[in-house]
């Protein structure tokens, strides 16, 4: 036996942190985790007797859009739950969480692994309140205590909790770059995991192939990035297949992810797990949706990136990798159809590869989201008009937006301005061509004989009398062999 | 005493300007110097804060100012109750020197009507207990007798409105807390429809059941009372948004058609029948004055006891796993690791009552457990409000005992059940979410008796209904202590 012998069955929980102004409970900053510490806390997320916790809208809101743009079943009542256990960044000892009733059940993600489209069912959505934070040290500073910060303390957060619907690592990578983009497209979450914004815990167990019973399970702590998601699942393989092959068995247990050490250690034994005794939080009321509501946050949902890829591909007749690059980022399908608008179809193809060179390339280079994007999707749509038209050359065209996204001044104006247009007169074009030709006498000789790479230099001579401006397809036509004269 | 010095009579004199709230506290400071070293019934008397306060309402009349409906009123707070920056021990020593963060929401609401809060009151460790006696600190006496308890948990509360140190105070009742003591002392206590009164900045016991109300002398002074603490407060979750409806209306309503019922399962033998004998007469009285009265029955009332007493530990034992002595209050010090820091911190800061409470909820919310002892508890509650909805189709209100008997000596009922047992007629109300009125019926060997009753929920203007036409018929001596008498109790029924 060996490892193409078996196979992994793994579950993803991943903990998903909401974009709302305030938390879950209290009106303090969400999102201050980068602030001075405990900064953004008060009586309720702090734990303070006498507190009560109020629930916010926004993050019901948000858990509901998450659920409606991932195909889940909602639930008309969902109930809050304490999910008690003593630890230091947790101030009430108790969690509020969902449990028996959770917001949202079903749904599924689809995402690409191996260039196979496939699907994991999630189980469940619910929504719940972040703990705080440890420090044990500061820098390279041992502190001899731990100090606590409840910043991120009642953060709201939901868990999403799929079926064991992954099999390789990375089929776990693919799922949650395809989770990432809806939540990122639903505007549910920031989704960045470097804050902790996006989390992810992972259900491993190996069975032979063939096999419809499930292995034991292992949990997995501590994935903090999708490379780590993807290397801990191959790791955890080796290692499940290992034991097994080594003639032991796999045991109920938590291990933690080592990114240093690429390898998961035990965390606690099964004997060691909580018992959370969940109960119903008494403090608040069961979560009713109302119909009507749930139809109101509904109609809010943003079109989707699969419908907007289709879209793409079918109405704008764009190729699958087009498509695929304008929806990996909500702001820049916006960008693409705001600049798209009233242009005529065939200069479409050209609107496309002014955003995918030009602009993505200076985004990148100046670290720009699209959203700070200085040239306004309607300038680049005008620029690639003016492309489509015939009024500039696509090097031309590299100049004005160049000089538009500095001086923000409209692409026709510029035009008019540095006096870039290109020229289509066929007697003006004639008359570069045939001042080319006599400057570059071997080159015509060249031409003459069949060698047709010498018109490069015919056309470059052409650019150089007319400053660019010569339009390229008539200078082309002008300067082929039987015509050069 | 003078009816002047009820809260009402307080509120109307200072309003008026016809008595100076600083002259109407130093007349309870010294009555609290007289009184309370034997008595006992505050934690702390804040005694500077008061006479501010008195001052600068005072000022503002002088200066032309209108004063609200409880001006100048001299109020006690049980120690489980926030009012900023005094201290909350919750007569606990894990909480021994935290000071409360903000002011509950009762308190902004009495502060805005002009009260004078005059101090804190003993309870039953985490309101945990029937007699005050819980307290991590001291007993609290029973006025009319000072080797009884006053009952509990607000037996502080009770006692000190009993002995005339305070016009009026506020406990909370989460299985009885507030109408038992009530009855211990003599009082009127109100517990309202869970959600009347908001819970924000009460330290939480048993969320569900949990209920903030006042403890007067008069019927009239618990109408007020409660017209100003309760109403909605979005903060809370759980308050009602419903407007409250005219209480001081409802006094004089008399009990003309009111429909009495006499819950059997209260009528046999459960209580002391001397208790029995005058909860009747009382019911009579207002039979007399024509009210019909029924028997009725709510037959789950069997179950109360062990629902609550699985449903309030669970509870309580997640609201009070937060006191782990890292934030505040007593801290475990010294290279422990972290299990030991939480064991020394609530091994030492809490008393046994709640230890045995809190033990108890851990176990019955175990995996395994959960079904057999909180869903069933839920179960059985459910049935007890499924009896109250079906006889408050029947009658407005129900009249029982307050508790079985009248109070009882210190260290009587060492044995927990016995003590658990000295709830029996109150909790339900708590189960079921009702409101229920404690109110002096008379007094048998020397103490007082309590008269309870029941209504459907939002319904506590029939509760002052019925309670002002009993006080009417029935007037009580509410003060055992004459005025200079220094012996002791002294009792003359009217």
């Amino acid at each position: 036996m060996s490892q193409p012998d078996f196979e992994l069955v793994a579950g993803l929980e991943v903990h998903c942190q909401l974009a709302t102004r305030t938390k879950l409970f209290c009106g303090c900053v969400n999102g201050a985790s980068g602030a001075e510490a405990n900064t953004a806390v008060c009586p309720v997320c702090t734990g303070q007797p006498g507190s009560l916790p109020v629930l916010n809208k926004a993050a019901v809101e948000l858990a509901f859009k998450a659920a409606l743009a991932l195909d889940c079943g909602l639930a008309g009542t969902s109930v809050f739950a304490r999910k008690n256990y003593f630890y230091p960044d947790l101030p009430k000892a108790y969690q509020i969480s969902q449990y028996a009733e959770p917001l949202a059940k079903g749904g599924a993600v689809v995402f690409t692994a191996g260039g196979v489209a496939k699907k994991a069912r999630l189980q469940r959505i619910h929504l719940e309140e972040d703990a705080g934070k440890l420090l044990h040290a500061i820098g390279s500073r041992e502190l001899d205590c731990t100090l606590v910060d409840f910043n991120r303390c009642g953060s709201p957060l939901i868990e999403i909790v799929s079926e064991p619907d992954i099999f390789s690592g990375s089929e776990a990578h693919a799922f949650l770059a395809a989770l990432k983009e809806i939540l990122l497209y639903a505007g549910v979450s920031h989704c960045d995991m470097e804050k902790g914004e996006l989390r992810c815990d992972a259900n491993i167990s190996v069975r032979r192939k063939g096999d419809a019973a499930l292995g034991t399970k292992v949990e997995i702590k501590n994935l903090n990035s999708f490379k780590a998601v993807k290397e801990a699942l191959d790791h955890e393989f080796s290692r499940q297949v290992g034991v097994i092959e080594a003639g032991g068995r796999i045991v109920q247990e938590t291990r933690l992810w080592d990114v240093e050490k690429r390898r998961t250690e035990l965390m606690r034994s099964k004997e060691d797990a909580h018992d959370y005794r969940y109960f119903p939080d008494p403090d608040l009321a069961p979560l009713v949706a109302e119909p009507r509501w749930v139809e109101a946050v509904k109609a809010s949902l943003p079109e989707l990136p699969a419908a907007r890829r289709m879209r793409y591909t079918e109405a704008f007749g764009l190729s699958g990798y087009d498509a695929e690059v304008l929806t990996s980022d909500r702001a820049l399908g916006d960008y693409f159809e705001g600049a798209a608008k009233g242009l005529a179809p065939e200069a479409v193809k050209t609107c496309v590869n002014l955003i995918t060179t030009d602009l993505l390339g200076r985004l990148n280079a100046e670290s720009l989201p699209v959203g700070r994007c200085p040239l306004a999707p309607g300038a680049l749509g005008s620029l690639a008009g003016l492309i489509h038209k015939g009024t500039l050359s696509t090097k031309l065209a590299k100049e004005v937006f160049s000089k538009a996204w500095d001086t923000g001044k409209a692409p026709e104006a510029l035009v008019a301005e540095l006096g870039l247009a290109q020229v289509s007169d066929e007697g003006q074009v004639r008359e570069w061509v045939k001042a080319a030709c006599s400057a570059n006498a071997q080159a015509v000789a060249d031409l003459k004989s069949g060698n047709g790479r010498a018109i490069g230099a015919l056309v470059g001579a052409v650019m150089k009398l007319s400053k660019g401006k010569a339009n390229p397809l008539l200078v082309n036509r002008r300067a082929r062999p039987t015509r050069c004269s | 005493m003078s009816p002047d010095l009820s809260a009402s009579g307080i509120a109307a004199g200072v309003g008026a300007g016809r008595l100076s709230a600083a002259e109407v506290l130093e007349t309870r400071l010294a009555r609290i110097r007289e009184l309370d070293p034997r008595i006992r019934a505050f934690l702390k008397v804040h005694e500077d804060s008061a006479r501010c306060r008195a001052r600068a309402l005072d000022e503002r009349r002088a200066a032309g100012g209108r004063l609200g409906r409880l001006a100048g009123v001299p109020i006690a707070l049980k120690d489980n109750i926030h009012a900023r920056g005094w201290e909350t021990t919750c007569g606990s020593k894990i909480l021994q020197g935290f000071r409360a963060p903000f002011d509950s929401e009762v308190v902004e609401r009495l502060m805005r009507e002009d009260a004078v809060l005059v101090g804190k009151t003993n309870l039953d460790e985490f309101a945990m207990g029937s007699s005050t006696e819980n307290s991590a600190f001291f007993p609290t006496a029973n006025p009319w007798d000072l080797d009884r308890v006053p009952g509990g948990s607000s037996g502080g509360s009770a006692a000190a409105v009993a002995s005339g140190m305070v016009p009026a105070a506020l406990g909370s009742d989460t299985g009885g807390s507030v109408r038992q003591p009530a009855g211990f002392c003599g009082v009127v206590g109100v517990k309202p429809t869970y959600g009347l009164v908001s819970r924000r900045g009460l330290v939480a016991f048993a969320s569900s059941l949990d209920q903030i109300g006042p403890l007067t002398a008069t019927v009239e002074d618990a109408a007020l009372m409660l017209s100003v603490a309760g109403g909605h407060d979005p903060k809370d979750s759980t308050s009602s948004p419903r407007p409250l409806p005219d209480y001081a209306g409802s006094l004089s309503g008399g009990v003309r058609g009111l429909r009495i019922g006499l819950p059997r399962e209260y009528f046999t033998g459960g209580a002391h029948p001397e208790t029995e004998k005058l909860v009747r007469e009382g019911v009579a009285s207002l039979e007399r004055l024509g009210a019909s009265v029924v028997e009725v029955s709510l037959p789950h009332t069997k179950h109360a006891i062990s629902a609550y007493y699985v449903i309030a530990p669970c509870e309580a034992s997640s609201n009070l796993a937060r006191f782990d002595g890292v934030r505040y209050g007593v801290r475990a010090r010294g290279g422990l690791s972290l299990e030991e820091d939480y064991a020394v911190a609530r091994g030492s800061g809490f008393g046994p009552e709640v230890k045995r409470r809190v033990m108890l909820g851990t176990y019955a919310l175990s995996a395994g457990y959960y079904d057999a002892y909180y869903g069933r508890a839920q179960k059985a509650r459910a049935l007890i409000r499924r009896d109250f909805e079906d006889v408050f189709g029947k009658v407005d209100v129900l009249a029982t005992p307050t508790s079985p008997a009248t109070a009882f000596r210190f260290n009587e009922k060492a044995e927990p059940m016995a003590m658990y047992l000295a709830d029996i007629f109150t909790i339900t109300a708590n189960l079921a979410g009702i409101p229920g009125i404690s109110v002096p019926c008379g007094l048998t060997q020397g103490l007082p008796v309590g008269l309870q009753f029941l209504a459907d929920s939002f319904r506590e203007d029939l509760l002052f209904r019925s309670a002002a036409a009993l006080e009417r018929e029935r007037p009580f001596p509410v003060f055992p202590f004459a005025e200079g008498a220094g012996q002791g109790p002294r009792h003359e029924p009217a």
